[in-house]
């Protein structure tokens, strides 16, 4: 059992949970991420890893309730504890030395980009994030990645804080002031992966897209995660989740992630739970 | 008197009833018809039935305890070769071992040797197992990583020795292939459980949740133990490779086994996990996985179920009994037929797939005859869903993360006939080794390496 050591609400459906367990903790890596199933009729799901302290051996995780397993998670309290959790899954960010860092963290995404940002700071980048929201309520973590960047710009879809407008906006902005980019990190919505994605191969950025497809085991074993990458399929799972946003196929992730939609909605239903 | 020709049959649940429930196919024979069954065995000198067991049971030993009636005489006999045989009396694949070489054969069938494993360990389970007494303790660790049958199997004899034993598993529950590779209707998991059950009662701890490779490395668990012994199975599925396999309603068959079997999705939406089927549903393979997954799909309300192969009945590695299962239930045979793409529908989702018709040409490397694509056959079929059994490589998980292991070509940990890799203490067995096979093979490279691990850490 895992246990809840710390729960806040960052926004009305997006809750940050700091969960014992220290195996994972203690290895865990920037751009990893964890799989967890609360009870015994649970399904798996994961999770990206927000944050992690080796010292007190937990794993912070954020997250938007966006169906059943979710919601349920949200609903539970500091002291209760979760059935599985299993990690660190997935190949860890490759944090060196690249010059100048755009890092791009769209909604709940910010939230996996942070441990990057910080990581990237400290091996001697210079960072420039950039971090969207719908509104300025749904901004999370924005003193937190602003303490690991050089500069750290913001654009709300309302205009509530920041820019109006889309991180993809913002981008172009400081590409068109002529700042030299050596690589991006974007994490966000598959279709703001996609936007950011097709803007940096204008420019020949090379950009690291991080994916969160469907999966069961995390372990390689299922297949479920697949994606096309360029020619090849890989497992997110395993191969992954960070990958090149210039090969990945998004359009066919988008339809693989809806693999379930219809049951989704029938479980949030019967569990009387609004999506 | 002379000798009845045929096995006594053993009933099964009505084709027509079974498509629409979970429940286990075949009920087990009665202490009556056991006995009957039993009274078969010629008890030959020479044991011929045992050189086709991978485990090395005494086989005319425990039939002629049932022949007797003293089932708990026959029971001990079992277990003092095998941690697991509820398992193996139900997925063996008896007709090329034990009963492949039964003197019987000669006028008729078999002795139901499968069969009369299958009564001792369902009469040991329901009457409460005994477990045998505490050995004296070596003080010597083993970590065994995967509670597949191999690890099951090491861990248990390894207990049995006197050493303390951790099993190490990435999913939350026991058992690996037995768990999430078999259904239900072949494999009951409350059998599997309590066979997991009887092997922590030998002291054996299981950890879950535990990734090694990931949570924790190879190399501590070297530091840590005085041996490790690695069993994760050949968890990684192969694919056809063919245009628009990564649509969505295209699964692996360990993906679609998966969720039906482990997360139980066949009781969504009490279980939370979701399976999609459609009412039209292709497997592509013809060995027990194939079967395994065609047989589901009819169970979660298919109305067509197929499965396209690109060889001929003969050719099809699934075992008889399971062929014959699934033609009575109605699963379709399309036979010497390959796939070629898939088509998909306006919203990504797969709903047809083109394929070929072949025939026989001369036999291959493998010694079957090569299939060749007939030219201007290509057609269609309307499907909702596919899932793809051609078979499973080694998981990569482990081999990819020892620095210095020795592998083989298809990725696999090369082990010597003992078991013992290239590195000292650490030892391998069973489909990671081997690549793809079956679970008494598996188990049986379990007890072997055991047998290993314990000379080695005698000779120390």
């Amino acid at each position: 059992m895992y246990k809840i050591l710390e729960k806040r609400a960052l926004s009305d459906n997006v809750k940050f949970m700091n969960i014992k367990a220290p195996l994972v903790a203690k290895k865990a890596k920037p751009g990893q991420f964890i799989i967890l199933r609360i009870d015994e009729t649970g399904e798996r799901i994961p999770l990206t890893i927000a944050d992690y302290d080796r010292k007190n051996g937990s794993i912070t995780i954020i997250f938007m309730e966006v169906g059943k397993t979710t919601k349920q998670l949200g609903a539970m309290s500091e002291g209760e504890s979760i059935l599985n959790f299993a990690g660190p899954l997935g190949i860890p960010s490759e944090i060196k030395k690249y010059g100048t860092v755009v890092c791009i963290g769209g909604g709940v995404g910010i939230a996996p980009l942070y441990p990057i940002v910080r990581a990237l700071k400290n091996a001697g980048n210079r960072v420039i994030s950039i971090l969207g929201a719908k509104s300025t309520d749904l901004l999370m973590l924005e003193d937190e990645i602003q303490k690991y960047s050089d500069s750290l710009l913001i654009a709300t879809d309302d205009g509530s804080k920041g820019r109006k407008g889309f991180v993809s906006d913002v981008l172009q902005n400081i590409i068109d002031e002529g700042t030299e980019l050596d690589i991006a990190w974007v994490i966000g919505p598959v279709i703001m992966m996609k936007v950011v994605s097709d803007l940096t191969c204008k420019y020949d950025l090379k950009t690291i897209v991080s994916l969160n497809p469907i999966m069961v085991d995390g372990t390689g074993m299922c297949g479920g995660c697949r994606v096309t990458v360029g020619d090849e399929t890989k497992f997110a799972c395993v191969d992954g989740p960070e990958f090149d946003g210039h090969k990945v196929d998004f359009k066919n992730l988008m339809l693989r992630n809806r693999r379930f939609v219809k049951e989704e909605k029938h479980a949030c239903k019967l569990a009387g739970v609004d999506v | 008197m002379a000798v009845k020709k045929e096995k006594y049959p053993m009933p099964e649940q009505d084709p027509k009833k079974r498509i629409n429930n979970f429940d286990e196919v075949p009920l087990g024979y009665g202490e009556e018809t056991a006995i009957a069954e039993a009274k078969r065995c010629l008890q030959c000198k020479n044991s011929p039935c045992m050189e086709g067991c991978p485990v090395n049971i005494d086989i005319p030993n425990f039939i002629k305890e049932i022949a007797k009636g003293d089932f708990d005489k026959g029971v001990e006999i079992l277990k003092n070769k095998t941690n697991l045989p509820a398992v193996c009396g139900r997925v063996c694949p008896y007709e090329e071992q034990c009963e492949g070489k039964c003197t019987l054969l000669k006028i008729g069938e078999p002795v139901g040797i499968g069969r009369l494993e299958r009564f001792l360990a369902d009469y040991a389970r329901k009457k409460g197992e005994k477990v045998p007494k505490e050995t004296n303790s070596t003080g010597k660790k083993v970590a065994v990583v995967g509670s597949g049958p191999a690890g099951l199997t090491c861990a248990g004899d390894l207990a049995k020795m006197g050493y303390d034993v951790v099993v190490l598993e990435a999913f939350h529950a026991p058992g690996g292939v037995l768990m999430y590779g078999i259904p239900e209707f072949r494999l009951p998991k409350e059998i599997v459980k309590s066979e997991v059950e009887y092997i922590e009662k030998l002291g054996v701890e299981i950890c879950y949740d535990v990734i090694v490779g990931k949570t924790i490395d190879v190399k501590e668990l070297l530091d840590e133990y005085d041996a490790v012994f690695i069993g994760t199975g050949a968890g990684l599925p192969r694919f056809l490779n063919i245009p628009g396999e990564n649509l969505a309603g295209i699964y692996s068959a360990n993906e679609f086994l998966t969720r039906v079997n482990m997360m139980k999705a066949y009781k969504f939406p009490n279980y939370d996990t979701p399976i999609e089927i459609g009412k039209k549903v292709a497997t592509f393979g013809a060995g027990n996985v194939a079967m395994d997954c065609a047989r589901t799909a009819l169970r979660l309300g298919a109305e067509k179920s197929y499965i396209i192969y690109r060889r001929s009945e003969k050719e099809m590695p699934a075992r008889n009994e399971e062929i014959e299962h699934a033609k009575e239930e109605g699963i379709i045979f399309k036979l010497l037929t390959n796939p070629k793409r898939f088509i998909s529908d306006d919203n990504g989702s797969v709903k047809q797939f083109e394929c070929v018709e072949m025939k026989l040409g001369e036999p291959d490397e493998s010694g079957r005859r090569r299939p060749l694509p007939i030219e201007d056959s290509e057609f269609k079929i309307d499907i909702d869903i596919a899932l793809i059994a051609i078979g499973q490589n080694p998981n990569p998980l482990i081999p990819k993360t020892v620095d210095s292991l020795e592998l083989g070509k298809l990725g696999n940990i090369k082990v010597d006939e003992k078991g013992e890799t290239n590195i000292p203490g650490l030892f391998a067995g069973g489909d990671i080794a081997t690549g793809a096979a079956t679970v008494i093979l598996s188990m049986g490279a379990g007890k072997r390496a055991a047998k290993a691990i314990d000379n080695y850490l005698s000779e120390e």
